[in-house]
């Protein structure tokens, strides 16, 4: 998978919007190389820049510093037209007065392609997203889903180097979400183009994503595997956007941290200072209090949620804390709230984190 | 229909209970009736009249003598009025076609530029002949063609056509501008994605969803000029009347049902091709989301 040469780059990236005071730095001097053939997600919340990367790579915006490359080749100064780069939109942005059949052949068309090559290649991608059978229907004929496979269809066609992916299942119910994250995989296994997309839905990327890029207030956080990401996020933001976690503040002495509480919790690398800890819920078992290792906690709730109970419980200062217990059968059922528990993470589960 | 047909009962179940705060509605005011049917008598039942005395077999505009066409074969052996129908609809035509082309550029420019200086400047300035009072503008005209006339010694239909573009612009402007305005950007952005040069995605993209959006603006233009007495009153040189003013130059004598024939068919002319229009534009859903 890795290639000398990424498929799409950034570097140092900044984009501003407005001007002097006013100016809101939409990007912060992002890099980012995605390499040829991966599936790469932009993860963020809403206005973190993840869209404005998007579009800087499309050539919808112009950065105000750095450079985007495309296959090793500086295209910063390039007009989106001339760029082998095609975008699903998060509208669709189908031509409502084509068929679907002419969007599909829309960009081959524009590139002058033989007429012959235009319709073997817009059969076969309409055949690949099977809408084959709605060919000649307008794009208001179509349902949502179908709407959907139209804009991919049209943005393969004309097999660019990377396809861009703007929050494109975002306007989708939760069944048809699923079953296009399934068939985006499909598609993109079988078409080998790079994919950069753009999501806020933390489960879509860790779902479907090679490596996620987590960005916050325009800058690019941290960039790694699923599990990377998942295991060891870098900041307590990335901990916190990711799943649900633990954050605790302790002061690191070598191999331990003590806490507030005056308690110890184990490194996994030795350090001193002040440090931030996290534990993802999952990863906390229950323990007999007096058992080395364990925190003490006091149970103030539990949620039972079929494979596991979400526990809530709280540490001898105060500090809320949520652990998940994995349901066994006929096992007894969770503490009740009063109860005073241990809580043990389990080996590895301790990360420490960037403020 | 069936929307209004079933929203009726439920806005008065819902009101029911509230007792007094009844929604405002015109049609419970009294004597709303009385005078929805004195607006539209008085604003169809003349050009009933007319139309029925277009048909009359009398001289008389106002005392029946039995149907006929006389009048419409009159009219249309009438050289006058064959001189002034060919001199109305060519500069109907020109005015249009000019006006529309002007429009377009200037709706594109003023919609897909961005925001620029003066903007708002140039949009007033494209719209404030529709406020001007209209005899202003005659005069004005008057005064600099004829200027023209002297330096030039131009005498032709130039300057009516001049003249019906120019006050036309904005009547073709403004549809064209408001269906640029709902139509979706992402879509010219699409174009450009997918390797469309500028011109080519306006030329595939833009100007066919902008389609209705011209047809619209230049029957408007062209019902407008084809309608205009005082411009033309003006502007026109001896011999140049369009039918409006041959028209206007009849009431100096007596009138015959001639004038309603004439009449008539000019708002055929008018109400044929709008009507058309409607069909059209209805039978197809609105191109933007």
């Amino acid at each position: 998978m890795s290639s000398p040469v990424p498929a799409v780059e950034a570097r140092s990236v900044v984009k501003l919007f407005g001007q002097g005071n006013a100016a809101v730095r939409a990007l912060d001097e992002v890099s980012v190389a995605v390499a040829a053939g991966e599936f790469f997600t932009l993860l963020g919340p809403s206005g973190c820049g993840k869209t404005t990367l998007l579009r800087c790579i499309a050539g919808f915006e112009t950065p105000t510093d750095g450079a985007i490359l495309l296959g090793g080749r500086d295209i910063t100064a390039e007009p989106p037209n001339r760029r082998r780069v095609n975008t699903v939109f998060q509208s669709y942005a189908l031509f409502p007065h084509l068929t679907v059949r002419e969007n599909v052949s829309f960009g081959l068309e524009m590139l002058g392609r033989p007429r012959a090559e235009i319709r073997d290649t817009t059969d076969r991608m309409l055949a690949l997203v099977q809408l084959d059978a709605m060919a000649d229907r307008r794009p208001d004929a179509l349902s949502g889903g179908q709407q959907q496979r139209v804009a991919l269809a049209r943005a393969l066609a004309p097999a660019p180097e990377v396809l861009l992916l703007d929050e494109p299942l975002s306007a989708l119910d939760l069944k048809l979400r699923k079953e296009m994250q399934a068939e985006l995989k499909r598609l993109q296994h079988e078409t080998g183009i790079t994919f950069v997309f753009v999501t806020h839905d933390q489960e879509e990327a860790l779902a479907m994503s090679d490596r996620i890029g987590v960005m916050s207030g325009g800058r690019l956080l941290q960039v790694g595997s699923p599990r990377d990401i998942y295991d060891r996020p870098a900041t307590r933001f990335v901990a916190d956007f990711i799943g649900e976690t633990n954050v605790l503040s302790g002061m690191a002495e070598g191999a331990v941290a003590r806490l507030p509480t005056g308690e110890t919790l184990a490194l996994p690398a030795a350090c001193s200072g002040p440090v931030t800890l996290a534990v993802r819920p999952e990863q906390l078992r229950l323990a007999p209090p007096w058992e080395d290792g364990a925190l003490r906690a006091t149970v103030t709730g539990a949620t039972y949620l079929g494979t596991d109970s979400r526990l809530r419980l709280r540490l001898a200062d105060g500090t809320e804390m949520v652990a998940r217990i994995p349901s066994v059968p006929g096992g007894e059922s969770v503490p009740a709230p009063g109860t005073e528990v241990g809580l043990a993470p389990v080996r590895g589960a301790v990360q420490v984190l960037a403020e | 229909m069936s929307e209004a047909a079933l929203s009726r009962p439920a806005m008065a179940a819902a009101a029911r209970p509230g007792r007094r705060v009844r929604p405002f509605s015109a049609t419970g005011l009294p004597g709303f009736t009385a005078v929805a049917v004195a607006v539209f008598l008085l604003l169809y039942l003349p050009i009933a009249a007319l139309i029925v005395y277009s048909f009359n077999a009398s001289n008389s505009i106002v005392n029946w003598g039995g149907f006929s066409l006389r009048w419409y074969e009159a009219a249309w052996n009438n050289r006058a009025v064959q001189d002034a129908a060919v001199r109305s609809l060519v500069i109907a035509t020109v005015a249009a076609l000019a006006s529309t082309a002007l429009a377009t550029l200037a709706a594109i420019g003023t919609t897909r530029q961005g925001r620029f200086r003066g903007r708002m400047a140039i949009w007033g300035t494209i719209n404030l002949p529709l406020m001007v009072p209209e005899i202003v503008t005659g005069v004005a005209l008057l005064i600099v063609f004829g200027q023209v006339r002297a330096w030039t010694g131009y005498q032709g239909l130039g300057y009516l056509m001049l003249a019906h573009t120019a006050f036309c612009i904005p009547f073709a402007y403004l549809p064209i501008r408001a269906r640029l305005e709902t139509m979706d950007r992402t879509l010219e952005t699409a174009a450009a994605d997918l390797y469309a040069s500028p011109w080519q995605a306006f030329r595939r993209v833009t100007l066919p969803l902008l389609a209705p959006g011209i047809a619209a603006g230049m029957m408007l233009a062209f019902v407008i000029s084809l309608d205009d007495v005082i411009i033309t009153e003006f502007v026109k040189s001896a011999g140049q009347d369009t039918l409006p003013t041959w028209m206007l130059g009849q009431f100096r004598r007596t009138l015959t049902p001639e004038v309603n024939a004439i009449s008539t068919a000019i708002l055929a002319l008018t109400l044929v091709p709008l009507t058309a229009f409607f069909l059209v534009t209805r039978r197809r859903p609105p191109t933007h989301r």
